[in-house]
């Protein structure tokens, strides 16, 4: 269910803690068991997290439900996270949101037909003064226009 | 101007551990481990430089630190708050990428003086790309032997690690960011005990911000005196003010306390396509929102910006020229502590719903009559009412918003439609 590579980032992080709190590390194993599983935690890979350090089950789901980075839906292999909040909003992000769905096909929150990419309207991103922005996947990408998106989304693969 | 945490802005490969010693980095931290310096000088030279905390409250940061018990046994804790999230705050993560070995050293400095041998910084989730500089710069200082055991031979011990969050503004509530780091759901704690005496695994801890953390080296460095002097009374040193919305060239400009509202406008290049200035959220979504020419006559200090109405908060200036709906604005805002509250508590659970719900209503072209009393009712039920300052980081916009611009949300629940937008 976790894979030794996923193990080994795990234990990297449980190393930062105080002896046997390795329940420390469950947000980043969460994480890490997220990018192997297509990018979202099902019940099973929940509770091998639990199993993995040694916590009840339902602390993990807990974690799991309680913050927004985890995906419990199925998402795009690349999941655009579109700042919809204040600085972004003064700067036209909502005109750029609807421009993205139309160039997508599909609503924020669905995933294209093909699984490639997924979008999403989430809460300030600290990059205000770059609005407006949105994340993919590891990546900023600031002060946006619709051209500018096109071509961020025409090169994802 | 970019005199202490942005000082080596502009040069090459600013991050290095290299340009940060060459600009004087870690000779504190060096004094430090050569016996030079007390725990009591630092506080004394923090206490005179003014400091105030950089994440919001403005707590004096030497003050704060003397609070530790420093002499009692086992282990202590200083955590750093990077989990920057407030709407408009950004630049936290400009020091993250910029000048982490400020924080390194801040944070170091910090322990050595309140007797903790470890510490934590917790970063937002989706900065990635500051996390990954971060971790940069700890392997580099750990390569250089400045932190570790017995560093340098000299009985001082300072560990640091990271620790990333996972999308929850709340984690930025100092409680809620311990929770977070025991691998918990971020709901912050009944105070008292103040983590000074209960923190991180229920250990004397001290939080402070990114900022706070990447001024004391600089401070201790040039006396505190020298940093009280850049800035006003009450307000000692400079701050980050992140600029953003309607300006020409938004960004975040490092500047003495103090300095004019207007000034600090024209630096980000004025109001954008010669517009006028209608509004400003001086501190923050969560501070007061201003009107113009309140706004122009401010200056930019703790006092300052108190006298004008509002609260310097974390220096996140938000500028709204006349084209903006303020009802859709504060629309959006009231979403965001909706979809950001806890839960925890009935006032601030229910009351960000009743908030959202009115005013999407109101946006909606369905606002009634006794919406805007309903609204300031809900709000006030808020207000103090709540475990954390989250409620009233909720309740404090829609006030001011509805103080300062009622007449917007008369017309928008009369004609189911915009006053600025039609
Ligand atoms: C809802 C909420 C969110 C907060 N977010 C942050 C944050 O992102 N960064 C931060 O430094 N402080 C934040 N704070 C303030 C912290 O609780 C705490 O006061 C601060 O980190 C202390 O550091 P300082 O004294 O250096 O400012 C937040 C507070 C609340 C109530
Ligand atoms: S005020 Fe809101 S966010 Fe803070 S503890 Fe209560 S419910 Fe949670
Ligand atoms: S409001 Fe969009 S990044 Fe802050």
């Amino acid at each position: 269910m976790i894979s030794i590579d996923a193990k080994k980032q795990i234990d990297a992080w449980i190393l930062k803690y105080p002896k046997d709190r390795q329940s420390s590390a469950v947000m980043q194993a969460l994480k890490i068991v997220q990018a192997e599983n297509k990018n979202r935690l099902s019940a099973d890979t929940i509770q091998a997290v639990a199993d993995y350090l040694d916590m009840p089950g339902i602390a993990v789901q807990e974690v799991a439900t309680f913050y927004e980075n985890y995906n419990h839906k199925k998402v795009g292999k690349h999941v655009i996270r579109f700042c919809h909040n204040i600085s972004c909003m003064l700067n036209g992000a909502d005109d750029l949101i609807l421009h993205l769905e139309n160039k997508l096909g599909v609503k924020t929150g669905e995933v294209t037909p093909d699984g490639l990419i997924s979008a999403k309207k989430v809460e300030c991103l600290g990059a205000c003064v770059g609005a407006p922005m949105f994340q993919i996947n590891d990546e900023y990408f600031e002060n946006l226009t619709a051209d500018k998106i096109d071509q961020i989304v025409d090169n994802l693969k | 101007m970019n005199e202490v945490c942005f000082k080596n802005l502009t040069k090459d490969q600013c991050w290095s551990l290299k340009t940060y010693e060459a600009s004087g980095g870690y000779s504190v931290w060096r004094k430090i481990l050569k016996g030079e310096l007390t725990p009591e000088h630092i506080i004394d030279e923090l206490k005179a430089s003014g400091l105030r905390g950089r994440g919001g409250a403005g707590f004096p940061t030497g003050l704060k630190w003397s609070f530790m018990p420093r002499h009692s046994d086992g282990q202590k804790y200083v955590v750093c708050n990077s989990d920057e999230g407030e709407p408009g705050t950004c630049k936290d993560r400009d020091i993250l990428r910029f000048n982490p070995h400020a924080v390194i050293e801040g944070m170091a400095i910090g322990g050595f003086v309140m007797n903790a041998s470890v510490g934590y910084n917790y970063i937002r989730g989706e900065f990635m790309e500051p996390f990954k500089r971060f971790e940069g710069a700890l392997k580099e200082a750990y390569e250089a032997g400045l932190l570790g055991q017995n560093i340098n031979n000299s009985a001082i011990n300072f560990d640091l690690y990271t620790h990333l969050g996972a999308g929850a503004y709340i984690c930025g509530e100092e409680t809620a960011l311990l929770e977070s780091i025991e691998g918990k759901k971020g709901q912050p704690r009944f105070k008292p005990p103040f983590p000074a005496n209960v923190g991180l695994f229920g250990k004397p801890t001290t939080i402070n911000n990114t900022e706070s953390f990447a001024s004391v080296p600089e401070i201790i460095s040039r006396g505190g005196q020298w940093f009280a002097d850049i800035g006003v009374e009450n307000s000692g040193g400079c701050k980050l003010f992140s600029v953003s919305g309607h300006v020409k060239s938004p960004a975040n400009f490092e500047v003495p306390m103090g300095i004019a509202f207007k000034d600090l406008l024209e630096m980000a290049g004025g109001i954008r396509d010669g517009a006028k200035l209608k509004a400003v959220i001086p501190g923050g979504s969560s501070t007061p929102v201003l009107t113009a020419d309140v706004a122009m006559a401010m200056t930019m200090d703790y006092d300052g910006i108190e006298r004008a109405g509002s609260m310097l908060g974390a220096g996140s200036v938000i500028i709204m020229d006349e084209s903006t709906c303020m009802v859709e604005v504060l629309t959006r805002l009231a979403h965001f502590y909706y979809d950001e509250s806890c839960g925890q508590c009935t006032p601030c659970r229910e009351g960000t719903g009743w908030l959202y719900r009115v005013l999407k209503r109101i946006t909606d072209g369905n606002g009634r009559e006794g919406d805007i009393e309903l609204l300031l009712g809900v709000q006030d039920k808020i207000m103090g009412n709540t475990i954390c300052a989250l409620g009233d980081a909720a309740a404090m916009p829609v006030e001011s918003f509805l103080r300062c611009f009622r007449e917007e949300f008369e017309y928008y629940i009369e004609h189911g439609k915009s006053m600025v937008k039609g």
